[in-house]
């Protein structure tokens, strides 16, 4: 069928099955949102800046599972999309983003918001693509959504000369579009499965290491590692990204590992026998110092990235596959050998544990006259637990302790800004889950500092009716940053501070929604509740603890058996080796 | 708090016991890498290099299949083996590669390289650098009364040794292509 490239772009979407595009026009993309204009099948969300529509396409993309739409125009469109990119890059987060260009005869002319839109993004997606004729564009889109979910997935993103949008060729339909040669490897080497089933038959000290890529695989594979998990009675630590795989409430969770995890979490993956690492990928949070990681254990790796296994981490089996894929063949060997663990082993092995949680390493002072933040996360733990909620961060200081104080119970249900770290990244993730989910609770918990980095979004907010509710936990200070300063900078709070902050109230007025300012523990329990029950967006002004510090910690250059439990044992710690790693 | 006290490499079994990160073990490989020939993978390949600090030696590229849109990657790199590990699954994953060769690993192969070399000179300098020419079997492509540009094909060392001997001779210039490499054999 014959058709203007704008049309395509549309009915390519709908092919794919979007039902939501985030986005901002302009000059290079008005054909597009012409054609926008005249449907009902997808809906467009107009945000308030290019970074925060690809962070709602985030969201959107990390609590359904599928992949995430984002619109913007040329140059100045295209560049503030790229620290969403980027994002999306580092936590394998599948996202197609469109861009409008010059017309294809001023490519390469400096023309009016012209940028070289795929040189710009090509190390920060999977892959980009410059459509430059109208017959390849709708190929073209179904092969962008192939690579964005197939393998590790990751952003994409396919710039369109608004020439080819006017220009008129015959659609291709999603059935025939020629995918390429693209097909990772999904299926793992059944021996190497085999290697690692003998290696949980014997192992003394065991523990399952998960990550992102299980969420990343879809609701089986949580299912299949908590049937896993179960039925071996390992214990089981997850990173940042991997938390709601496994239970809070399960018996077998030691808790978030790495710089700030849990005690018993990372004491059990220093001292294991054997690691058995399931879509993580050894980031530095987690590893601490590399020579002294986890000195005595064998180590497995199961990814579906090729370049994850042995990056920086070296692995006695590599497992290259999919998860779901890969437990199911590991489940199945192991119930076919007569499901053995090495009981007694295990037994000491949870002795030892059950000594390390009884240190109770997320201890704190408490307070009868200052919030505390991690009171704070605490109250609204209970107070929304069993809720249909979802829970965004921004980063910092704040998101750790969210990840500690918690619990999640599902996959799909935490969206934080992992690999690239994005402060700014909560409030628009927060509306992109809501507009995807109308009827939960999304609860963005952040900092002051970070929440205002793009807090523009609230309109998108309101515009759309997204209710979400933006859990402010307020020290007026960059928390994680003066806390660094504290440790290794002698003290020096340079530029740590937030003066001049808007009164959060007023602000939420401002924009036509509810501010909540609460400033003593003893009205938390209710203002918590006026923030749910609120039909609308929220703003609460949480005033906490200035100088809250968030421990455990593993200080930068140290190993996991040299963690930090509180503000007494910080005098020191840092060499001048561990000051220049971030 | 040192609750387990393991030492380091106490496991026969650790992965630190296979192989020191620090050691000094730099190995030069050839890569072939194919690819499609769509616009900017050259950038994409260059740009894995730059962007990740990995060494580029040599680099060509070319067309070798027009009708699979195929082109095809000689790049010479150099690294520990674990960073010549993490190149090829680095390729590997890009989506316009379809397969990447370790040619100094796989068998051997055949390793060729085409220069041009100007040579500048009168007298005596000028027929010691003809004499040389024939017996490192360069051809003369071009000759003014007072000039050679000389063309040679053969292993980057062999081109190396003799672009050394036409320095003093009145070596003006050299253009090299990068290696080119196939296995050898079926």
């Amino acid at each position: 069928m014959q058709m203007t490239g704008a049309r395509m772009v549309v009915q390519a979407l709908k092919d794919q099955g979007v039902d939501t595009v985030f986005g901002y026009p302009g000059g290079a993309v008005l054909p597009i949102y012409d054609e926008i204009f005249q449907q009902n099948d997808i809906r467009h969300v107009l945000v308030r800046h290019e970074q925060g529509a690809v962070h709602m396409a985030e969201g959107y993309a990390r609590s359904t599972g599928k992949v995430g739409v984002a619109l913007v125009t040329s140059g100045p469109g295209a560049t503030n999309a790229v620290t969403g990119l980027t994002d999306a890059l580092l936590d394998s987060i599948p996202i197609v983003v469109l861009s409008g260009q010059v017309p294809t005869f001023m490519i390469g002319t400096d023309g009016f918001q012209e940028a070289d839109t795929v040189g710009i993004t090509r190390p920060c997606t999977k892959h980009n693509w410059l459509v430059k004729d109208t017959a390849q564009l709708a190929g073209t889109i179904h092969k962008a959504f192939h690579v964005a979910r197939s393998g590790r997935p990751g952003p994409v993103l396919i710039d369109i000369p608004k020439d080819v949008q006017f220009a008129t060729a015959a659609y291709t339909p999603m059935e025939s579009a020629a995918t390429g040669h693209y097909a990772p490897k999904r299926t793992p080497d059944a021996e190497a499965v085999a290697r690692m089933v003998e290696m949980m038959e014997t192992a003394e000290r065991p523990v399952f290491y998960t990550g992102g890529g299980v969420i990343n695989s879809g609701r089986e594979a949580s299912r299949l590692l908590r049937e896993f998990v179960e039925a071996t009675g390992f214990p089981i630590t997850s990173t940042l990204m991997g938390l709601g795989a496994y239970p809070a409430s399960g018996k077998n969770w030691l808790g978030m590992l790495g710089m700030h995890g849990l005690y018993e979490a990372n004491l059990a993956m220093h001292g294991c026998d054997l690691m058995i690492n399931i879509g993580a990928r050894f980031d530095d949070r987690i590893t601490g110092r590399i020579s002294d990681f986890s000195p005595g254990s064998r180590k497995v790796h199961v990814d579906i990235d090729p370049s994850s296994i042995n990056k920086v981490i070296r692995v006695d089996v590599g497992i290259v596959g999919d998860v779901t894929e890969t437990l199911t063949e590991a489940l199945r060997q192991w119930k076919a050998r007569g499901s053995k663990v090495n009981r007694e082993g295990l037994a000491k092995w949870w002795a030892q544990i059950n000594e390390w949680r009884a240190v109770k390493c997320l201890s704190y002072k408490p307070s009868t006259t200052t919030i505390k933040p991690q009171y704070a996360l605490e109250r609204l733990e209970a107070l929304t637990k069993g809720m249909d909620r979802y829970i965004t961060t921004e980063v910092g200081q704040h998101q750790m302790w969210a990840a500690q104080f918690l619990g999640f119970e599902e996959p799909h249900r935490w969206m934080t800004s992992g690999g690239l770290g994005t402060m700014g990244y909560g409030l628009p993730a927060s509306i992109g889950v809501q507009i995807a989910h109308p009827e939960s609770l999304v609860i963005n918990v952040a900092g002051e500092a970070s929440w205002l980095m793009n807090m523009q979004e609230m309109g998108t907010a309101m515009q759309f009716r997204a209710p979400v509710k933006q859990f402010i936990l307020n020290n007026e200070r960059l928390g994680m940053v003066r806390q660094w300063q504290e440790l290794l900078h002698g003290e020096r709070y340079s530029s740590s501070w937030s003066e001049s902050l808007p009164d959060f109230v007023k602000l939420a007025e401002a924009f036509g929604c509810k501010g909540i300012l609460c400033t003593d523990p003893k009205d938390l329990d209710e203002a918590i509740m006026e923030m749910i029950r609120y039909d609308g967006p929220v703003i609460f002004d949480c005033r906490v603890e200035k100088h809250e510090n968030c421990f455990p910690m593993i200080p930068s250059g140290k190993p996991h058996n040299e963690m930090l439990l509180g503000d007494a044992e910080t005098q020191g710690v840092i060499g001048s080796k561990g000051a220049v790693l971030v | 708090m040192n609750a387990l006290n393991i030492k380091r490499g106490a496991s026969s079994h650790s992965a630190y016991d296979l192989r020191d990160p620090n050691a000094p073990v730099i190995e030069s490989h050839t890569l072939a890498v194919i690819v499609e020939n769509e616009p900017g993978v050259l950038a994409r390949v260059i740009g894995l290099f730059s962007g990740r600090g990995y060494n580029i030696d040599s680099l060509t590229v070319a067309e070798t299949d027009h009708a699979g849109h195929r082109s095809r990657i000689t790049v010479v790199t150099r690294g520990t083996p674990a960073v010549i590990e993490q190149i090829k699954n680095q390729l590997g994953r890009m989506v316009p590669v379809y397969e990447v060769h370790d040619l100094t690993v796989e068998g051997p192969a055949v390793q060729r390289e085409l220069a041009l070399l100007k040579v500048a000179g009168k007298g005596d300098a000028r027929i010691e650098a003809l004499r040389l020419a024939e017996i490192f079997r360069a051809n003369v492509v071009d000759s003014t009364l007072e000039s050679f540009v000389f063309e040679m094909t053969g292993t980057p060392e062999k081109i190396d040794a003799f672009a050394d001997l036409m320095r003093p001779l009145g070596l003006k210039d050299i253009a090299r292509t990068g290696v080119a490499a196939l296995p050898r054999g079926v």
